[in-house]
């Protein structure tokens, strides 16, 4: 018999029941919680005079309403703010852990549960959010659920799943400087299209992803629904021990060595057989940039935006032109020479320490271009703030012009006041680019934190790599 | 949970592949925290001439004539018809609860998006998936004959065309008796609650930081 996938593993660790059709009942171990997808939960859950299962499984926070504005203390808008005391209430009437709005902990969820190791190896991790899959990059089965799925898992502790098939994205040799894990993604996502991923767990493997930081690890899988997958995971090696090590909800004494020893078999078995496997080389990918409106839509810095004339598939060719004629774009036009209003740095994507290393690196005594309307720092987290700040990259982006805001989803879905207006376009470092995503008719191109930072300086794109 | 059993509905077609939830249902209207309240803004960014937000009258807005759902030939209709991963991106439950609201009960696509695709049965809405060249000659029929209906039968797992040509489709035995039946799936997952309490037990014995 050939050996499991690191899929398998976590799938067969997990099943409570399975009935004769192959549905099974998985048991949940971390359940993340913020205001937008649970109120209606907690209020099923009241109707039907039903409690939560687990509350220490559940680590709440707001983030996507919650203004950026340095030093607010209030949220203007009265149906965001009912929302977010909605979660408060909750938070409250259920005792659960809470990170509200004034903790210095509070953030965006996919990048508060791994900095405080809520996010463990093993684990099976959920939220009503799609971009759980970040939470993969520790060789954890997790994904995104929909708001009767929060509320079943609230009050089972299980989901009822089947099993998805499984993919392995590999990504051999070694990727040249100045590329990040964002153009790797991007790349993977060009490759095997938006739906490429639908029906299966992905695995990314391979040298060029063993070499990524635990940072640039989770912005992969974070991606990995962009390419369709519910879920994306990447084995334990000591990249993620050593990224664990002394964290807030981390084992530690005697559980540690217990508990590094079974992490240590989070891997796909060599003789593992996948559903399918792609396969990508490192070495040929350049930074990348989206020019419409689905993360798919993706070219090399150096290319031009491509001609929906030449496209054979009637559907793509027809989804193309909607998108040119969106995004107000000709066909052939060099990447370069997108216009650009905005740049927008942050969101559970690129919103981590590294990133902003990444990005500061680039802008260090450098000035955003006046032709600009604003350019934009949110950090992921309150302690990502913190950590950038001790520094001095905060002074960094200042000095540059960059706008330095408080923690939070802000213009990755524009829910709270940093928006897009009509017509604008935005280099952002966020996952999706989809009609007015960052606002209405507003205009996305996704792109690496070091693609952004060089954009913002030169106003418009330029390839980092000889910038 | 709502009984889906047999639906004969008006088809209207929105031929576009990739519709993402964030189009389904725009980001202003998921401040709500009500269950209820969406079907006004399905679609808004398409659907109306104005910039939506929340508390607008929909009555009153000024609609696109080019939005296939605005068309009055597609006024009533149940049964959307779309391209390819319908349901993409967010896993927002308000994209289902906007489309129920407005009326539709069953979405035909060539595949869907995985968590739109769980979230549908939740609230009683039928996503079917019918292979791509179907797809293209059901878009071809709906177009060329007004009054378009579709038979869905949830039963004998088959879309029936005002000609009577049947096409079946495949759907998971148990999503599909929760939904003939109305099922509670929550109610139903309790039933396990002994084995569930077990399972816990066990794990707390082999990797208690689970439980930290
Ligand atoms: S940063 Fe963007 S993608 Fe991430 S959770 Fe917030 S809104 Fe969703």
């Amino acid at each position: 018999m050939a050996g499991k996938t690191l899929y398998d593993k976590l799938w067969d660790a997990h099943v409570v029941h399975t009935d004769a059709n192959g549905t099974a009942l998985l048991y949940i171990d971390r359940h993340l919680v913020h205001e937008v997808t649970s109120p209606q939960a907690f209020g099923g859950l009241q109707l039907a005079g039903r409690q939560p299962w687990r509350r220490d499984s559940m680590i709440a926070m707001p983030d996507h309403n919650t203004p950026t504005t340095p030093g607010f203390t209030e949220i203007d808008d009265p149906v965001s703010r009912l929302q977010v005391e909605t979660l408060d209430d909750n938070a409250h009437r259920y005792t659960l852990r809470y990170f509200p709005i004034g903790d210095p902990r509070r953030g965006i969820v996919h990048v508060v549960g791994p900095e405080q190791g809520a996010t463990l190896p093993g684990m099976t991790v959920v939220c009503g959010d799609s971009h759980t899959s970040t939470h993969g990059a520790f060789a954890a089965l997790a994904f995104g659920i929909g708001t009767s799925e929060v509320e079943h898992v609230m009050a089972t502790q299980c989901l009822i799943q089947k099993k998805s098939k499984t993919m392995q994205v590999c990504v051999e040799g070694e990727i040249g400087p100045g590329l990040t894990a964002k153009d790797m993604v991007l790349a993977i996502i060009g490759r095997i299209g938006a739906a490429g991923g639908t029906g299966y767990a992905i695995e990314f493997a391979g040298e060029a992803i063993r070499a990524l930081s635990m940072e640039g690890r989770m912005t992969v899988c974070n991606m990995a629904i962009e390419a369709g997958a519910r879920s994306g995971m990447i084995a334990v090696d000591e990249t993620t021990i050593a990224y664990l090590q002394n964290r807030a909800f981390a084992p530690s004494g005697d559980l540690w060595p217990r508990a590094v020893a079974a992490w240590r078999e989070l891997h796909s078995d060599p003789d593992a057989v996948f559903d399918r496997v792609v396969t990508l080389d490192a070495a040929t990918i350049k930074p990348q940039v989206t020019w419409g409106t689905s993360p798919e839509m993706v070219a090399a810095v150096d290319e031009r935006i491509p001609d929906p004339a030449r496209e054979l598939d009637p559907i793509k060719r027809s989804g193309m032109e909607k998108a040119l004629q969106y995004m107000g774009l000709q066909p052939n036009t060099p990447i370069t020479d997108i216009p650009l209003d905005r740049v927008f740095i942050g969101s559970c994507t690129n919103g981590r320490i590294e990133d902003l290393r990444a990005a500061a690196a680039v802008i260090q005594g450098r000035t955003v271009a006046s032709s600009l309307k604003q350019a934009l720092v949110v950090p992921g987290s309150g302690l990502v703030k913190r950590q950038a700040e001790t520094e001095g990259l905060d002074r960094v982006f200042k000095q540059a012009g960059f706008e330095w805001r408080e923690p939070g989803c802000s213009m990755c879905l524009a829910m709270n006041a940093d928006r897009l207006l009509p017509g604008e376009h935005c280099a952002a470092t966020s996952n999706r680019n989809f009609e007015g995503r960052q606002g209405q008719g507003g205009r996305t191109h996704l792109v690496s934190p070091a693609m952004a930072a060089a954009a913002a300086i030169a106003g418009h794109f330029v390839d980092v790599r000889t910038f | 949970m709502k009984v889906f059993n047999q639906l004969k509905g008006l088809v209207v077609p929105l031929d576009r592949a990739n519709i993402d939830t964030d189009a389904i249902i725009p980001k202003q209207f998921l401040k709500s925290i009500k269950r209820t309240g969406f079907g006004g803004n399905l679609f808004d960014a398409w659907r109306y001439l104005d910039h939506g937000e929340p508390g607008m009258a929909c009555a009153k807005r000024p609609l696109n004539p080019d939005f296939s759902l605005n068309q009055p030939r597609y006024e009533g209709a149940s049964i959307l018809l779309a391209r390819e991963n319908f349901g993409c991106g967010s896993s927002r439950e308000h994209a289902v609860w906007a489309l129920d609201e407005y009326g539709i009960r069953c979405v035909i696509a060539p595949s869907f998006a995985d968590i739109f695709f769980t979230n549908s049965f939740k609230s009683g809405l039928l996503p079917v998936v019918l292979d791509t060249h179907i797809v293209d000659q059901l878009f071809h029929e709906v177009e060329a004959t007004s009054g378009y209906r579709l038979i869905v039968d949830l039963h004998a797992q088959t879309v029936t065309t005002p000609d009577g040509a049947a096409f079946p489709f495949d759907v998971d035995e148990f999503r599909k008796q929760c939904l003939l039946n109305g099922w509670d799936d929550i109610g139903l997952t309790l039933r396990h609650a002994d084995e569930i309490r077990a399972y816990e037990i066990r794990r707390r014995e082999e990797a208690p930081w689970l439980f930290a």
